[in-house]
């Protein structure tokens, strides 16, 4: 572990952009217009992935940085610091997320460039890469929780960017609330391992342990596996902080049931959803779950959990991805299902093929995302594809980046996308300490291997090829060089990556990055596995030809389908099984579900209350009315003869008291002062002389 | 030190008379000129005391504040509102009844007060010497006492305001 | 012998005391109320004073002292703004005759 004093930038700068444009932005772009924004917003994000470049090369082998700040939270025998990390894993993420967000930012520059609010997004996309590096840095848990939230607020201000439109208003709102759900489990999680971290109960009380307790990821480890035998209500409490955490990254990584969120969060401006919704931070939730590897690996359930989850995920969002028309839904599902790989990838042990594949993720999607956005600027804000078509020939950069993003994501040996991902379907094939085979996995991530394959291509063919469209009477043009440069980069990116990746099938080393990151995951080296390392080579190849094969096929299917635009073959399939379709093309209802069960559970609830008060409640109120006025008016009948003459006599007597007494409030200072001093007199006289207090 | 009275004490007695003498004056006299008058001679005999328990500091201020500005304040406030021919029986005692109560009052707690101050037992320490409270004090203002210190300051500029608007004419009325 | 000590300065502050509380009940004009709150207010001076010295903490007392010399600064300058916002509506300053709160 090396001292360092230079972490602290990497998130630091881009907080400094955020404030700076975010308390000065409106009048230094009043005064000397967006190109102020511009050099203090995507600068600093740059000096930031500079700075991490830096502190990567000085990272030592198999070792970490560290950089403490002060110490934020002494509690007892726990203490916090505010403090930075840098392991493997931790570099290669702060690596992407500045890199790929400061790429995104320079594309934002054209992006936005017409948006009065130019100051605003730029403060808020600074803080988000605070808030990110925040959450990838930091070097205890609480401080990892404040990036998430951090985080999530970002997320919730850029999907609603745009706040006059409603949609996106709302869009943000249910962003945020879902999010909301996800982040109360992973607090549960949190406090489920500080209360089993930090001491025990005995003979009912809670004791701490003696020794000082921390929360950060260096001596989390041992603490966690002193833990492994605690049990709460039955249940082995590490199970239970892994379940509650991994809601966590369910709501944060949108997968099911809290992933409905994502696909509404495209409302926001393309390159946030590029960044933000696929990019980096929608893969927190696989950051934290690798980062938490030595948790899960005391817990099959737990791992489980993730991979089943992952698994689901992958194959459901892919098959709602195949019958969008929107680009960026078909885009949002497909990160669904691709965060769903991920999650099979850290939950059947294979951590570092889980993120391996966020890192190559991170390039490709965002290519993806980014030549969609320059698609939806060509065609002036339209993003439905069945009005696309033919862009290819007038965007030759944006068609030709997409076309190598759509080979990285379908898993064509030739991009990143494919190592990555193949490494996690044969590691899934390969798990022998989860509950269910590993082969059901393998399965589930394979036939989402191939819808992916074909929604990508259709989405490929429906936009880039065919007849050529126009637009407000003219052919949507090629964007400029700030936009097409980006996609250039990332392109590149995305194929740079798989060097890093290159399975030993292939060479006779391992991967650079498993050997890289191979320190952070030792916890998972002790799992069970079905072949032993270095076997299997067989059933390798075999599972390899068999991906290449399913996304061939889906390529085929697309082609057939979709190739220039001309079949009718889709519309008849369609026809053919209206159900179905209508089905998935509804997303499964999902959101009607939600809205019929929890939302409408809600206000229902409170219409029952409301029907419960107005009917029953005050039927019975009305029931003693009704007899109170029969009493009444019997009472009324004695009342007015014999009553009325004692009252009206009172009250006569009354009336002329309180004249007399009026006289009292003489509207004089002195009187009331005089009042006042004679009470405190006659309470100390009491005091002194009846109770004897003074004695 | 004799059995008799030593020149602190003859001194201390002078001083209380002078305070008690002056403030009797001050709420006895029908002219309110010549009560504020009388008030800086209770004003000063409250300074000598201060000065006689060795809070020289509390003294002077006492001297500077009350002396010069309070009741020159008091002396604006008479001359602003009082037509000085009027002088004479500018201050009124309420209506019998109302004064002898307030009177009765004032005797009771006098004999309430007086009685505690000399039959309670205060638990009283040796007085120390004589020594110069400023220094001490001004780094008690800086330090333990900074928050009470600093809030005052805010109190005094809310009372600047206060008594400007309460006291200004006011524009609909004009004048 | 007859040394001066705590209790002559809490008889002192005793009278000062009475002395303002009967001026303020009796006294009809609003300047000789102010006259009487000053002498309650240096009684009450005259008491911390005394009770530090004698107590042992004469520190303590003095800021007190200090501060209620300034709170009785404040109050005599708002005192005086009421005087005249007073005497500008009544033309005198009279309480008796300020009796708006009659019931």
């Amino acid at each position: 572990m090396l001292e360092t004093n230079l972490l602290w930038l990497i998130p630091g700068l881009p907080l400094l952009g955020a404030v700076l444009s975010g308390l000065l932005g409106k009048p230094l772009q009043r005064r000397f217009g967006k190109k102020a924004i511009s050099a203090v917003s995507v600068l600093l994000p740059w000096a930031s992935f500079g700075v991490a470049a830096w502190c990567f090369i000085q990272l030592p082998e198999g070792g970490s940085l560290h950089d403490r700040l002060w110490t934020w939270i002494a509690i007892g025998p726990l203490e916090v610091d505010l403090a930075f990390a840098m392991d493997p894993l931790s570099a290669m993420m702060a690596l992407a997320v500045s890199l790929v967000g400061s790429l995104i930012h320079v594309y934002s520059i054209g992006y936005m460039a017409d948006d009065e609010g130019y100051w605003r997004y730029f403060s808020f996309l600074n803080l988000f890469m605070f808030s990110m590096l925040l959450l990838v840095l930091g070097d205890n848990l609480l401080l990892m929780f404040v990036g998430w939230e951090g985080v999530g607020l970002c997320s919730y201000l850029l999907i609603g960017f745009w706040y006059r439109d409603l949609v996106n208003a709302r869009a943000g709102m249910k962003a945020f609330v879902v999010n909301r759900i996800g982040d109360f489990g992973f607090l549960v999680g949190l406090l489920l391992l500080f209360w089993s971290l930090g001491g025990e109960w005995m003979d009912g009380a809670y004791r701490v342990n003696g020794g000082a307790f921390s929360l950060n990821f260096r001596d989390l480890p041992d603490l966690v596996a002193a833990a492994a035998d605690k049990q709460l209500w039955g249940v082995p409490v590490l199970t239970l902080a892994g379940i509650f955490l991994f809601i966590g990254a369910c709501g944060k990584s949108a997968q099911i049931p809290l992933y409905v969120w994502l696909p509404d969060a495209m409302a926001g401006p393309t390159p946030v959803s590029a960044l933000i919704h696929a990019a980096t931070m929608v893969t927190a939730g696989v950051y934290m779950v690798a980062r938490m590897n030595f948790l899960y690996v005391h817990s099959p359930t737990a791992m489980t959990v993730v991979a089943l989850v992952g698994a689901v995920t992958a194959l459901f969002a892919a098959t709602i991805g195949v019958f969008q028309y929107d680009i960026k839904k078909v885009l949002a599902y497909s990160t669904v299902s691709q965060l769903g790989y991920m999650f099979i990838g850290v939950g059947v042990g294979a951590f570092w093929a889980g993120s391996y594949h966020l890192l190559t993720h991170a390039f490709f999607k965002a290519c993806l995302f980014l030549c969609a956005g320059s698609v939806i600027m060509a065609m002036h804000h339209e993003q439905d594809m069945r009005k696309m078509g033919g862009l290819g020939k007038t965007m030759p950069i944006t068609r030709w980046t997409y076309w190598y993003a759509c080979v990285a994501i379908s898993g064509f040996p030739i991009a990143s996308g494919f190592f990555s991902k193949d490494e996690i379907l044969f590691q899934a094939y390969n798990a022998g300490s989860l509950m269910v085979p590993g082969w059901i996995i393998w399965l589930l991530g394979f036939v989402a291997a191939g819808l992916t394959a074909f929604y990508m291509w259709r989405s490929y063919f429906m936009t880039f090829t065919g007849p050529a469209v126009s637009v407000g009477g003219h052919e949507p043009q090629e964007q400029r060089p700030v936009i097409t440069v980006v996609l250039g980069a990332l392109a590149v990116g995305a194929f740079a990556m798989s060097f890093i990746g290159i399975p030993a099938l292939w060479l006779d080393s391992p991967p650079q990055l498993e050997h890289f990151l191979a320190p952070v995951f030792s916890a998972a080296e002790g799992l069970e596995r079905v072949f032993a390392p270095g076997a299997g080579h067989g059933v390798e190849w075999g599972l390899m030809g068999a991906s290449i094969g399913i996304a061939l096929l889906g390529l085929a299917f697309a082609w057939w389908l979709y190739r220039g635009r001309k079949s009718e073959l889709p519309a008849r399939l369609m026809a053919a099984m209206p159900r179905a379709h209508k089905l998935v093309y509804n997303k499964y209802y999902v959101d009607e579900i939600y809205d019929t069960t929890a939302v409408r559970g809600f206000l229902g609830l409170s219409r029952l209350s409301g029907w419960f008060d107005s009917k029953v409640i005050d039927g019975l109120v009305n029931l003693c009315g009704a007899a109170a006025r029969g009493f009444a008016w019997i009472d009324g009948a004695i009342d007015r003869y014999a009553v009325d003459g004692a009252v009206n006599g009172l009250a006569w007597l009354v009336t002329r008291a309180g004249g007399k007494l009026r006289r009292v409030q003489t509207g004089r200072l002195t009187t009331y002062l005089a009042g006042l001093v004679a009470g405190v007199l006659i309470f100390v006289i009491l005091t002194r002389f009846l109770l004897d207090v003074y004695a | 030190m004799s059995a008799s009275w030593s020149f602190a004490d003859a001194i201390f007695y002078f001083i209380a008379l002078l305070t008690v003498v002056c403030g009797a004056y001050a709420v006895a006299s029908r002219n309110i000129v010549r009560a504020v008058f009388s008030l800086l001679g209770t004003f000063l005999g409250v300074a000598g005391l201060y000065a006689m328990l060795s809070a020289d500091f509390v003294a002077v201020v006492q001297i500077m504040v009350y002396v010069g500005g309070i009741l020159v304040l008091l002396i604006f406030a008479v001359m602003l509102t009082s037509r000085i021919e009027k002088a004479g029986r500018s201050n009124p005692a309420a209506r019998p009844l109302a004064a002898s109560l307030g009177v009765l009052c004032g005797l009771a707690s006098l004999v309430l007060l007086a009685s505690l101050a000399l039959l309670a037992p205060w638990k009283q320490t040796a007085a120390g010497d004589f020594a110069p409270t400023t220094a001490p004090l001004g780094e008690a203002l800086l330090a333990e006492a900074l928050l009470p210190f600093e809030l005052l300051s805010v109190v005094l500029l809310g009372v600047v305001i206060g008594a400007v608007i309460i006291a200004r004419r006011d524009p609909e009325v004009g004048g | 012998m007859i040394h001066v000590g705590l209790q002559h300065f809490l008889v002192v502050a005793a009278l000062l005391f009475c002395l303002g509380l009967t001026c303020v009940l009796v006294r009809r004009n609003a300047v000789a109320i102010l006259i009487g709150i000053e002498l309650i207010l240096n009684a009450a001076g005259l008491n911390l004073i005394a009770f530090a010295r004698f107590g042992g903490d004469l520190l303590s007392g003095t800021v007190f002292v200090v501060f209620l010399i300034v709170l009785a600064a404040a109050e005599a300058v708002v005192g005086l703004a009421l005087i005249i916002a007073v005497h500008r509506r009544l033309r005198d300053i009279d309480l008796e005759r300020s009796d708006e709160l009659r019931g």
